[in-house]
């Protein structure tokens, strides 16, 4: 009941679309050169002329360089660090640009400081500034009800300048143009049809021909008087039965063994969650970074879906949804949604009184909390091990290779098909960060052939990234 | 000469035909095919093939045609700081069970805790756990554990049974009965709680007395206490019926000393000499170098001989035996360094004992009398006094914590029936025990991995206690009882924390001993002697004047997974783990010497694997208690002695596991026990008869057949120190013809006698087959098993149990070789069954050997199992469709196949295997002790060891985090870790620095074998041959001739 299509007017379909498509040419390629790569093995064993060998290197070799090309026009491109995403990350929680919150608003707010770097000081360390005495920096803490800043000592000097930059050329959000993009997917698969339509109408014409050459035939037979043989109906010619016989159990088994396979996998499958979390409007339009939620995804096997405290962090700030008319959220079907009412709806389950500014308790002081149930759509078998924290920390793999550009999805649906072909795929291709980390310095062989130029590069297959036990036990 | 005759089971030197039968096969029942030539003549096969066709179609329509479940994903309300989920917690806690002790590690997923290991830092186990300390996490979940107080058998509020409890403790005179409290704070409590209630008096109670070693240290050295003995101090070892390895007193410390006595390498080969003297056999008569058995009551008569061969030079007048092994016993004890322990419950044996300790040196040096011991601190004469007191209504009051006596005191209904007389009686019982039954009250003491705690087993050895999880129950501490009732203004919690940041002195040194768990003065353990004042004269006559108990002589023993009773009578992993020497299972037994099998009509059944239907035996005792018990045949055990185990014949309520309608679960060897006015003595005599009846008990040490191939290699002393490579020569001989092929060049090519070396392994590695030699880079991992250090204890068997959700299948499915440990510790004997003292025992374990070229592998129709690029054999269980062709092929029987739905790990209804014993271990409470990052296995599909790979992948994943080689020790399996002798060790061999590359290739290259090396499986598990210390290895094969026919 919570299974809806995506609708194919959807920009995200049509993103998907063409990974997908990518994805695809990319697998083809790739079993292609895999098999090449076996024809490779096979040289060794077998003779074959000579003559033949470069040939056959050399579509190996273009095969290859075709795959790393798709396969990076895959990766999408990061957005490089900017004052914007600095300040969504790192201060959004508490302040705003133009509004006052936990801390003042931002804009303009250099002006009104002290000079000397006190505000790097400020923000790499607050605390060590306030217990210094410093008079301005005593003055903000009593005045935001001694709040203490968060410390940011990563921050670089030029960070925080850019983060200011963006805050003082901020402007508070005005109408903007309604995104009419005029539909103009699909034209792949138009051309599909076309290449369909046309090789049936010649079929037509080659049976029509045959027809009208075999009557021609008899004509003249009967002319001629050399005796036809009994014309015997197309449905009773043995040879069309047995042919029709074939197709029939090869495409049927076809068709049976890959829904078999498909059984269980629910690509595509974008279910009603119990809120309607928008991704595009925190991670797209907010830039908000993935870990800051999905914190265990560099530690642990599971990403986490954050607990609603985390929500709080900043949604007791941010009470409305405000963007609705730059980006109107609506559910796949097209109903439209109060960003408002969502946000309201967290506070339920956070045991927030937006009323009172502060948590419902019981009387020992716990906060009244219940965890939103949303539904799972990324579902793997009990029997599969999956670990985050070595795909994203050690593997250095982006969110979107798997979730897809989740940062434009209102809606998250399941992106990969999550089956055992596709990791396996992935593995094949994947390069190491063989150089880069000094665990891999115990494969010396691999290591040696890297330096005298044997190799260009380690997969993960090499490693043993193929094997059962790396995923199964 | 390391090859001599081994045998599992007196059936192996039979020639009995159904034997060889079973031997030959694989699985146990009639495989459903027709194997005969003319399948197609048979009556239906077509029919058959349409019917199976039909059902499959079906079958596969209806699954395919299920919907997809809507699943959710529910975060936490609010995430607690320290838990990451996926990520485990580690808390540092201490085991303690009665004056059992063992510091651990508690290993939590989000919040529960799913394994226990043991804690390195401590200085007495050194990271050690037995099989019972692995178990105790499957306790927590015990669905027989009581979830809220009782009045009168009804539920009850806390409130409503303190009122109760409080006026009926008011102005009466009573007993606080504990076990052994090991607790400072605890003692603490108990005695602000005596001083309010000043007509209470404490006694200790302990299911197996130590009382007369304690009266006699208190008659001997003036303190009422135990020593320390340091087992690895000691270059001889004197046990006179100390099960010391296995139950007696300090089992893991014990093994961890003992162990490292026995450590030895051809660059210093040295042992320890074991003597050993029993009645029955144990797992430390298996370990010992010389060994002679004794009837029980005879046992005095062998201390005193060795007394006086020690302090006179007198010539023992035993048996020949015997007098041979005390002679050299006290020559080797004079030397220094020695050590005599006995695990007799007589005062006067033990004074005699502490004489011979006395004059031998060892006071002071291997027996510790300034860094004692609290491990047991009952006296049963205070406990006869207070049954009579209860019994003459003198007693108001009788509360009771960690002991059960209706069940294990020496008269249980006695004590029932003196309990009835008391007005007010409470238990602190966790289960509705045969003693809580009879209690007005109970209020439910926590679970100790719900409990904050402490333990002190030795003055200045501390270590803390710290729940991993909040009581999952409406249980109460037993100190915050006995606070309330004292109308303490404090919690037991909060009183803890006081007592500790106090003596420690800050809340950061307070901090740290949590975490660390233990709290210990630095460098070696104070040692001194305490002056000896005992009166060895009358101590002696009094032993010399011990009369023979009867013809036959019924020794009470504990069994070293279940103990004295207790909660482990519940514990289906300790139920199903087999008995280390009778490799039985589920039951207890009537255990006989082969001698007097035979007098029982039970040679065809009582110790044939083939019949598993044994005679039942009728044993009644001096007082007339009778029972009727199945006959087990165990050589090596005394002709005029049988034995029971103690933990078994509990009532229904203990428990599912511990007893059930159809199976009654054993019987309760406690009543055979009796009091002699000062000790309770462990054996009786008996008469023994044959019953007509029959009954099944699950034995598995024959489910496993080598057929006849030699797997272990053992030496003498002498022999190893004479030439240390024998073993390498016999190897060389097997392999060295490989280390090139004759029509190579070089002069490679090895006939005749020649050390194997690793040229030769390496030659035969890639010249012993057809198949092409894979390169391993990066790792490849190895493990070495010592065979001498092994005592075959099974906490490694427990531990895997527990890291891999390894499955419990029930008695009736052991009976039909169904068991699925992953790791099983093999036994065999050598010597004449007709003569216990010849007998010598070797454990070996045996897991899968993860072979290089693994016939598994090659009949695998699906590529289900494969090798991976580290070495691994691996086992994919969604691939695997349970052809079973692997566990044809395996040589060494360590593949497991999943005949049942054992955890309903499938989408089928009313699949799910339940035989009534074994059912609560799939109730939702019982599962959470089930390992997150290991597939739960379902129905149809093989399964094996996979040397712990989440744990590899872990340690992997975790250097690779940090960006480092993974440093060896790093990766630990569950079966090395829980291991209190260190005998197993684990790494990658390709790294240089790795212990196990040094043992393989140099410390102890002379005894490293693999397990049937000659048919070319290469495995990646070494074995160190057995080193004993002793003249002859018995039982080579010239003795073998005509040996079941004469003998028996």
């Amino acid at each position: 009941m919570f299974y809806s299509k995506n609708t194919p007017e959807s920009r995200a379909s049509i993103e998907k679309h063409f990974l997908e498509n990518v994805y695809k040419i990319c697998r083809l390629c790739c079993s292609f050169a895999s098999l090449l790569y076996k024809g490779k093995l096979i040289l060794k064993f077998i003779p074959v002329p000579e003559s033949l060998k470069p040939m056959l290197r050399l579509c190996f070799r273009s095969a290859l360089s075709l795959f790393i090309l798709l396969l990076l026009s895959n990766v999408s491109a990061i957005a490089a660090p900017d004052g914007k995403a600095l300040f969504m990350s790192n201060c959004a929680s508490c302040h705003n640009p133009v509004k006052e919150s936990t801390g003042p608003a931002l804009k303009g707010i250099r002006g009104s400081l002290p000079g000397d770097g006190w505000v790097y000081k400020w923000v790499h360390n607050s605390a060590s500034l306030i217990a210094s005495g410093d008079a301005e920096a005593n003055r903000v803490y009593n005045k935001y009800a001694k709040t203490a800043m968060t410390a940011f000592p990563s921050l670089t000097e030029e960070e925080i300048d850019a983060i200011l930059q963006y805050a003082d050329d901020y402007k508070a959000p005005v109408a903007a143009t309604p995104a009419g993009n005029a539909n103009s997917g699909a034209p792949a698969e138009s051309n599909t049809w076309l290449y369909t339509v046309i090789t049936l109408s010649l079929l037509v014409l080659v049976v029509i021909l045959w027809r009208a050459n075999q009557g021609l035939k008899r004509a003249a037979n009967d002319k001629e008087n050399i005796p036809n043989e009994k014309e015997i109906p197309l449905y009773r010619s043995k040879l069309v039965i047995a042919v029709t016989a074939i197709l029939i159990f090869i495409f049927s088994g076809y068709w049976l063994v890959n829904g078999a396979i498909n059984e269980g996998r629910q690509q595509n499958y974008q279910p009603l969650q119990p809120i309607f979390y928008s991704h595009k409007v925190h991670v797209g339009i907010n830039q908000l970074n993935c870990l800051y939620c999905h914190a265990g995804a560099e530690k642990s096997r599971q990403a986490m879906i954050p607990s609603s405290n985390v929500c709080m962090n900043c949604h007791k700030q941010i009470n409305e949804y405000t963007g609705a008319e730059e980006h109107p959220l609506k559910t796949a079907e097209g109903k439209e949604i109060d960003g408002t009412q969502q946000i309201q709806l967290l506070y339920k389950y956070a045991g927030w009184d937006p009323v009172k500014k502060a948590y419902n308790r019981d009387e020992k002081g716990n906060i009244l909390a219940t965890p939103i149930q949303w539904v799972k759509i990324h579902n793997l078998p009990d029997h599969v091990y999956f670990n985050h924290s070595q795909h994203v920390k050690v593997g250095q793999v982006q969110c979107q290779q798997c979730h897809g550009s989740i940062e434009e999805m209102d809606e998250v649906y399941q992106f990969a098909p999550l089956s055992m072909g596709w990791c396996i795929n992935c593995h094949r291709q994947t390069e190491v960060q063989f150089t880069n980390n000094n665990y891999y310095s115990i494969f010396e062989k691999y290591h040696e052939e890297l330096e005298s130029g044997k190799r260009t590069k380690v997969t993960e297959a090499e490693l043993g990234g193929l094997e059962c036990q790396k995923c199964h036990y | 000469m390391s090859q001599k005759q081994y045998w599992s089971d007196l059936q192996d030197l039979s020639n009995i035909t159904n034997n060889k039968e079973v031997v030959e096969q694989e699985f146990k029942e009639e495989l459903p095919f027709d194997l005969s030539d003319n399948v197609f003549n048979a009556t239906t096969p077509r029919r058959d093939f349409l019917k199976f066709v039909g059902f499959s179609t079906l079958a596969a329509t209806l699954v395919s045609s299920c919907e997809l479940p809507v699943r959710k994903a529910i975060p936490y309300a609010i995430k607690p700081e320290d838990i990451t989920p996926g990520v485990p917690n580690y808390y540092a806690s201490t085991f303690v069970d009665g004056g059992e002790y063992c510091p651990i590690v508690i290993k939590t997923r989000e919040g529960r805790p799913i394994k226990v290991e043991g804690n390195e830092l401590s200085a007495i186990t050194k990271g050690g756990t037995s099989a019972r300390v692995q178990a105790s996490v499957l306790g927590l979940y015990d669905k027989a554990r009581l979830t809220h107080p009782m009045a009168d058998g009804k539920e009850a509020t806390f409130e409503a049974v303190d009122r109760l409890v409080k006026e009926g403790l008011a102005g009466k005179s009573g007993y606080l009965v504990t076990g052994s409290i090991l607790s400072p704070t605890t003692k603490e409590v108990i005695k602000e709680f005596l001083a309010k209630y000043t007509g209470m008096k404490h006694v200790v109670y302990d299911a197996i007395s130590y009382s007369g070693m304690l009266q006699a240290n208190e008659a001997c050295y003036g303190q009422r206490t135990l020593p320390t003995f340091h087992f690895g101090k000691a270059r001889t070892i004197v046990s006179l019926g100390a099960d010391f390895l296995g139950t007696w007193l300090s089992p893991v410390e014990f093994s961890k000393g003992y162990a490292s006595g026995r450590k030895i390498s051809a660059k210093n080969p040295e042992l320890s000499k074991h003597y050993h003297v029993e009645s029955i056999h144990t797992i430390t008569g298996a370990a010992a170098d010389e060994r002679a058995t004794c009837r029980p009551s005879e046992l005095g008569l062998v201390v005193n001989a060795l007394y006086n061969a020690v302090a006179n030079g007198t010539k023992p007048s035993l048996s020949a035996n015997l007098n041979k092994l005390i002679t050299s016993a006290a020559a080797d004890l004079k030397k220094g360094n020695g050590m005599v322990v006995c695990d007799s419950n007589d005062v006067n044996v033990q004074i005699v004992v502490n004489a011979i300790n006395d004059k031998i040196g060892a006071n002071g040096t291997t027996v510790n009398w300034v860094t004692t011991s609290n491990n047991k601190q009952g006296i049963d004469k205070q406990v006869a006094d207070m049954v009579a007191d209860m019994e003459a209504g003198r007693a108001g009051v009788v509360l009771m914590h960690g002991v059960n006596p209706v069940y294990d005191y020496l008269d249980g209904k006695k004590f029932a029936a003196a309990l009835a007389k008391v007005p007010v009686t409470v238990s602190f019982a966790e289960r509705l025990d045969e003693t809580a039954q009879k209690c007005k009250y109970i209020i439910p003491d926590h679970h100790y991995l719900e409990s904050w705690g402490d333990a002190e087993p030795k003055p200045n050895y501390y270590s803390l206690m710290q729940p991993g999880i909040s009581p999952l129950f409406k249980t109460r501490a037993f100190q915050d009882s006995l606070m309330v009732w004292m109308d303490a203004n404090q919690q037991y919690g909060e009183y803890w924390k006081q007592y500790w940041e106090s003596r420690i002195g800050s809340s950061a040194g307070f901090d740290k001993a949590l975490q660390d768990g233990v709290i210990q003065p630095g460098g070696e353990m104070a040692n001194g002697a305490v002056p000896f004042t005992g009166n060895v004269e009358a101590a002696m006559s009094a032993v010399g004047a011990k009369k023979k108990a009867g013809d036959v002589e019924l020794v009470v023993y504990q069994k070293v997974g279940i103990g004295y009773g207790g909660a482990w009578s519940n514990n289906p992993w300790l139920l199903e783990m087999p008995d280390p020497i009778t490799r039985a299972t589920w039951d207890n037994y009537l255990c006989v010497s082969p001698k007097r099998g035979k007098e029982l009509d039970a040679e065809l059944t009582g110790f044939t694997e083939v019949e598993t239907h044994k005679r039942v035996a009728k044993v009644t005792g001096p007082n007339g208690y009778t029972i009727e018990l199945p006959v087990i045949v165990v050589p090596g055990m005394h002709n005029d002695v049988v034995a029971i185990a103690t933990g078994f014949g509990r009532d229904a309520k203990v428990g599912r596991a511990a007893a059930s309608d159809k199976t009654k679960g054993g019987k309760n060897a406690y009543p055979f026990t009796s009091f002699n006015g000062n000790n309770i003595e462990y054996y009786c005599g008996v008469t023994v008869a044959k019953t007509e009846e029959k009954y099944e008990v699950a034995l598995t040490q024959t489910h496993n057949s080598y057929e006849g191939r030699p797997v272990v290699h053992e030496f003498t002393l002498e022999e190893f120190k004479k030439d240390p490579k024998e073993l390498q020569k016999e190897r060389g001989a097997e392999i060295g013809h490989y280390t090139s092929l004759p029509w190579e060049e070089g002069e490679g090519h090895h006939e005749g006698e020649h050390l194997a070396n690793p040229e030769m392994e390496e030659g035969y590695r890639k010249n012993g087959t057809l198949y092409p030699n894979h390169p391993y880079e990066g790792i490849k991992w190895g493990m070495s098993i010592d065979l001498n250090t092994c005592t075959g204890c099974g906490a490694c068997v427990v531990g895997c149990m527990a890291e891999n959700n390894v499955s419990v299948v029930g008695k009736y499915h052991v009976l039909r070789a169904h068991e699925m440990h992953w790791i099983r510790i093999d036994r065999y004997y050598s010597g004449m069954p007709e003569d216990p003292d010849s007998i010598q025992t070797v454990f070996q374990p045996m897991l899968c050997q993860h072979c290089d070229n693994a016939p598994c592998e090659n009949v695998c129709p699906v590529s289900a199992t494969n090798h991976s690029t580290e070495g691994l054999n691996q086992m994919a269980y969604n691939r695997c469709i349970g052809t079973k062709y692997c566990a044809n092929n395996c040589p060494y029987k360590v593949r497991h196949f999943n005949w049942m739905d054992w955890n309903g790990a499938d989408c089928f209804e009313d699949n799910l295997y339940e035989d009534g014993r074994r059912d609560d271990l799939n109730d939702d409470l019982t599962r959470m002790v089930l390992n997150p990052d290991v597939t739960v296995r379902s129905r149809g599909v093989m399964e094996k060891c996979s040397f712990c790979v989440q744990r590899l992948q872990d340690a992997k994943l975790a250097a690779k985090k940090e960006g480092h080689p993974m440093r060896d020790g790093a990766a630990r399996t569950a079966c090395q870790q829980s291991c209190p002798t260190d005998s197993i060790t684990f790494g990658n061999v390709n790294d240089k620095e790795s212990e196990i590359y040094k043992i393989r290739h140099e410390e102890q290259q002379e005894r490293t074998f693999y397990v049937l090396e000659h048919i070319h499986t290469l495995p990646n598990i070494n074995y160190l041959s057995k080193i004993r210390n002793t003249e002859e290895i018995v039982a080579g094969d010239e003795k073998k001739d005509g040996m079941y026919a004469e003998h028996i």
